[in-house]
């Protein structure tokens, strides 16, 4: 079989899987965040918490919720890394050093997984499976709460109620994550992922030379780190190490997985504003960015450009003989449109535009199809974006989903759109000013090196958590700035569409005239796609032709 | 509850015990439920893929090793220098050294000039070691992979040195020719990602006949 008939056979199998299970899952959550059953377990953890389950939540404290947990969750992470040393299977490791337990704290957090360490010789086994991948789960679930709250900002009328954030939280966690990730590390676990407590073990090879095969509870936390679009590495080589992805099938199971919730979600929102086909045309968009960003990664990897990889022959460097081209664009793709950052293969060594590609698909705002609920969040912010714009063409009172797209709406939607691009250029620029900072380049030779700065924050405040990995990055300079920069655009963002989510509940909706701009069909499909495209690009287009345009064309 | 607390209070103390109960059920209970099944449906699997020969591990079928020996020679900071050991199937060029405690890439980019010097010095070095012509080289053969760790090679390098290992062991091509057939691993399912032969797996075989 060619490998391009491969390549399309293997995006093929991806898409079908998906389809199969969007009903069925998206139809499941929308149960989960609508249904008034607790189940016993949850009356238990609600006794423990100390909830009322019943009581729903304005915006205002279903923000106040979400932050203080968030906030605690930075402590404790933080206490975990500070105190390993003390703790149990810390494999004699020391207590991670402040800076960097800040940054990490912040990072897993903050759903990015941004790794400033190498993971082998920093973290226990303690704080990797008690600390990390218990943020694995809950920043996910964090990002779902704040989707859902929002859903509902559009379901409901005239109330200043949003739900429950306890509720919310739990209910993902244990109805939705839970479940997934158990049938999940099985799968891995049979496709040879490893699965145990053991510090690794010596092995003296046929050529008399000794090994350390490293061991650890890989599968269950890289299924969370692939559902949960986390991207935290158990390993330093991430998905790449054969251990996290041993083969093709495992391989593409995990980029299954970071693709679903994401992708499921939009039938939920469908189902919960009574409206399904909004749900797929908010699906149409993501879809299209994600082919198209899946196509020009490919291509670009495929077509090899760039004087090394030329000399090499393919664009192998930085790639698993296993993957090869397609398997890891189609890898690069998945985790830049997602808010995952996992990687099976080293963006740092892609080709200029290839590598490009993947940097410019974060830049989109990770909304193709985007993070565990902050896809769906972040799209439908852009959706009221494309709404106002085409209202100011036809001269009409913007509408989105029955609700009036006011003054107040506007500037909150405004300010969202503008939160992550302002702390991630601000950042960048900041870094390439300072000496201290640009020391951390590695490929110093080319406009290579600025975009691993740009990198680095993009990431960073998109809350992906990918690397051009050559960066030098456990410096105090890149820890405090780049560890500000991910709860910034975490946190500032997800207030934002909280508030706009209360904003809209309480409007009476507004019927559905001749006059109304049908927001279901392929023409606003088309403009919300363009509106991504343009916002994105007038945004970030300066600081790319200084990085990889310059280095591509 | 405490209702006559300020509310942003309250929600720190839900907030710790929500924490503290998730900590309990998401960071202990499950690594360790399933860990327990792991290792009762799958233990060779999630244990690392561990193979012994003759009584004694010798390497994970998963992770890549070196198959250099000592050149006698030593670098500036009195290391010895590992060269290619003609014997063996030899692995992809690793930015650790196939250590397993150090896993990770070159992280070099497409135009970096040391990658170009590396590329260049890797080509010749194999050229010389196959007695091929340095047009021939694959790809894989001069390049780092993404782990450091990959067991894997293309089959075209492979193929490139069945002639020298079968030479250098006295044996026949077609018994060092069968090996290697054994030891590759065509796309999953026919389609998903790409053939590659398990140097590891083809270097043990290569050990057990002795």
């Amino acid at each position: 079989m060619s490998d391009t008939a491969a390549g399309l056979l293997q995006v093929g199998l991806l898409l079908v899987c998906l389809a199969a299970v969007y009903r069925p899952l998206g139809g499941y959550m929308a149960r989960v965040y609508t249904s008034d059953k607790d189940l016993r377990v949850e009356r238990w953890a609600y006794k423990l918490f100390g909830v009322d389950s019943k009581a729903d939540q304005t915006w205002a404290v279903y923000a106040r919720s979400l932050i203080a947990f968030s906030a605690l969750s930075v402590v404790l992470l933080y206490l975990l890394q500070r105190l390993q040393h003390w703790l149990p299977l810390s494999l004699g490791l020391p207590n991670v050093e402040s800076g960097l337990a800040f940054n990490t704290a912040a990072s897993f957090v903050s759903n990015t997984n941004w790794q400033s360490y190498v993971p082998e010789a920093v973290m226990g086994h303690l704080v990797q499976f008690a600390g990390l991948a218990v943020q694995n789960f809950l920043s996910a679930a964090v990002g779902m709460t704040v989707a859902v709250a929002l859903i509902r900002g559009f379901a409901r009328a005239k109330t200043d109620r949003l739900g429950n954030f306890w509720v919310d939280l739990t209910r993902t966690t244990l109805r939705i994550l839970l479940p997934i990730a158990v049938i999940g590390t099985l799968v891995l676990v049979a496709t040879g992922v490893v699965q145990n407590f053991s510090g690794g073990h010596e092995v003296t090879s046929v050529v008399g030379q000794t090994q350390h095969i490293p061991g650890g509870p890989v599968a269950s936390q890289e299924v969370i780190k692939e559902l949960g679009t986390n991207g935290g590495g158990f390993y330093n080589a991430n998905s790449s190490h054969p251990f996290e992805n041993p083969n093709g099938l495992s391989n593409l199971f995990e980029i299954f997985l970071l693709l679903l919730i994401p992708v499921c979600i939009t039938r939920t929102f469908g189902l919960m504003i009574k409206d399904k086909r909004q749900g797929y045309a908010i699906l149409g968009v993501m879809g299209t960015l994600w082919a198209a960003f899946t196509f020009s990664a490919t291509f670009f990897e495929n077509q090899g450009a760039g004087t090394a990889t030329r000399a090499a022959g393919a664009a192998m460097e930085g790639k698993e003989t296993r993957f090869g081209e397609w398997a890891s664009a189609l890898f690069a793709t998945s985790t830049t449109g997602t808010s995952t950052g996992a990687v099976n293969s080293m963006h740092d060594s892609f080709t200029p535009l290839g590598g490009g590609t993947a940097l410019f698909h974060m830049m989109l705002g990770e909304v193709s199809p985007g993070g565990t609920g902050t896809g769906l969040y972040g799209m439908l912010i852009l959706a009221i974006l494309a709404v106002f714009v085409a209202g100011l063409m036809v001269g009409r009172t913007p509408e989105y989903l029955q609700k009036k797209i006011t003054a107040r709406e506007m500037k909150l939607v405004s300010l969202y759109i503008l939160a992550t691009p302002t702390v991630v250029l601000v950042g960048a620029s900041l870094a390439m000013g300072l000496a201290v900072a640009r020391a951390s380049i590695l490929n110093t030779d080319s406009p290579h090196g600025f975009s691993e700065v740009l990198y680095a924050f993009t990431s960073a405040g998109n809350n992906n958590g990918s690397a051009f990995a050559g960066i030098s990055a456990n410096i105090p300079f890149y820890n405090t700035a780049l560890g500000l920069v991910m709860l910034l655009g975490r946190f500032v963002p997800i207030v934002l569409a909280l508030a706009l989510a209360g904003s809209l509940a309480q409007q009476q909706p507004v019927p559905v005239t001749q006059g109304t701009l049908p927001t279901h069909k392929a023409l606003f499909v088309t403009m919300l796609v363009g509106v991504v495209l343009i916002v994105t690009g007038l945004t970030y287009f300066p600081a790319l032709t200084l990085g990889p345009l310059a280095e591509g064309l | 509850m405490a209702s006559n607390l300020p509310g942003s209070v309250r929600q720190f103390g839900v907030a710790l015990r929500a924490l503290l109960v998730f900590t309990a059920v998401l960071g202990i209970v499950y690594p360790l439920v399933m860990t327990g099944a792991a290792q009762a449906l799958f233990h060779g699997n999630a244990n690392g893929s561990i193979v012994k020969i003759d009584g004694k591990d010798v390497a994970s079928d998963l992770i890549g090793q070196a198959y250099t020996m000592d050149s006698g020679k030593k670098d500036a900071d009195g290391k010895a220098i590992m060269v290619a050991d003609p014997k063996w199937f030899q692995t992809r060029p690793s930015a650790s050294a196939y250590d397993g405690a150090a896993s990770g890439g070159s992280n070099l980019g497409p135009n970096n000039a040391d990658l170009i010097a590396a590329i260049d010095e890797r080509r010749k070095a194999v050229a010389e070691l196959e007695g091929v012509d340095p047009s021939q080289v694959p790809p894989d053969a001069v390049t780092a992979s993404a782990s450091g760790l990959d067991p894997s090679i293309s089959p075209a390098y492979a193929a490139l040195q069945v002639n020298r290992v079968a030479r250098e062991r006295n044996l026949p091509v077609a018994t060092v020719q069968k090996l290697v057939e054994d030891a590759t691993q065509g796309r999953t399912l026919g389609f998903l990602g790409e053939p590659a032969v398990n140097v590891v797996k083809l270097n043990n075989a290569l050990a057990a006949l002795g």
